[in-house]
């Protein structure tokens, strides 16, 4: 048995999930700073990247943050995408505090589901080394 | 962690609303200030934000920095006033060029601000502290 694929997708979706909400709570901060545009994180892209990186796992060696991989890490910001915005404002801001709430909201509940999936293949993987 | 940088970036971001209410304060504050001279007259404080990423390798971590305070250029609304201790030659004073009304706008958009960032805080403290009853 290999812990990865015990895990199935559960740790990779909650590392992405975890950035996401960071990306999310830029935006929120950023509600009120003039040209500030807001981002957001594609996350299917992301996790079809991730499954690839599972299956054939031929990338370089990178020794430092800025190292440039092939195929685009989950770190790297191409994976960041500026949101269209609903309307215009006066001075150059695009974050709509309503959707960036709603949406950090549904990234949270859907963290706590990546959660609660993870803590059941531990605690299943737990119950397997017991043997009680 | 990603979590984890909610911290500053929220953080910055209530810090960098809690200066924009505390301009507001004084600018309501001095809403009836006067002074002898247009030019000693009491102006509109307003902060500049900016937007600020203090690590590249992490382009999704972006907090609000204050880039400064400006004070506002408009007229100081000349009062005529001969009896006055402050009042000039011509018997006026000036008093500020603060807006009241565009500064009470002013204080419901930074208290709303204020309490998003706010929430956004302890919705990530919550997320963490579920994380560590992992495998309970």
């Amino acid at each position: 048995m290999n812990f990865e694929k015990a895990f199935s997708i559960h740790d990779d979706a909650m590392i992405i999930r975890g950035k996401r909400a960071s990306v999310l709570a830029s935006n929120i901060a950023n509600a009120d700073t003039p040209n500030y545009k807001a981002r957001d994180i594609d996350f299917q892209s992301i996790l079809k990247h991730v499954d690839k990186q599972q299956t054939n796992s031929l990338n370089m060696v990178s020794t430092h943050s800025d190292h440039i991989n092939l195929n685009s890490s989950p770190h790297s910001r191409k994976t960041l995408k500026y949101r269209n915005p609903l309307h215009a404002s006066l001075d150059g801001n695009t974050v709509d505090s309503h959707v960036e709430q709603s949406k950090f909201s549904q990234n949270a509940l859907q963290y706590k589901t990546s959660f609660t999936f993870l803590n059941n293949s531990v605690k299943g993987i737990i119950k397997a080394l017991k043997g009680e | 962690m990603g979590l984890f940088s909610n911290f500053d970036i929220s953080g910055s971001a209530i810090s960098a609303q809690s200066i924009r209410l505390n301009t507001t304060a004084s600018n309501l504050a001095n809403t009836e200030t006067v002074a002898s001279s247009p030019k000693e007259a009491y102006r509109s404080k307003q902060p500049i934000f900016q937007a600020m990423m203090d690590d590249r390798s992490r382009p999704e971590k972006v907090g609000v920095r204050m880039l400064g305070i400006t004070e506002s250029n408009g007229e100081a609304k000349p009062l005529y006033d001969p009896g006055h201790k402050l009042a000039n030659e011509e018997g006026y004073v000036f008093g500020s060029n603060v807006n009241s009304v565009e500064e009470m706008a002013n204080m419901i958009s930074a208290s709303r601000s204020y309490q998003n960032n706010v929430e956004v805080l302890s919705t990530s403290r919550d997320l963490l502290l579920h994380v560590l009853s992992l495998g309970s």
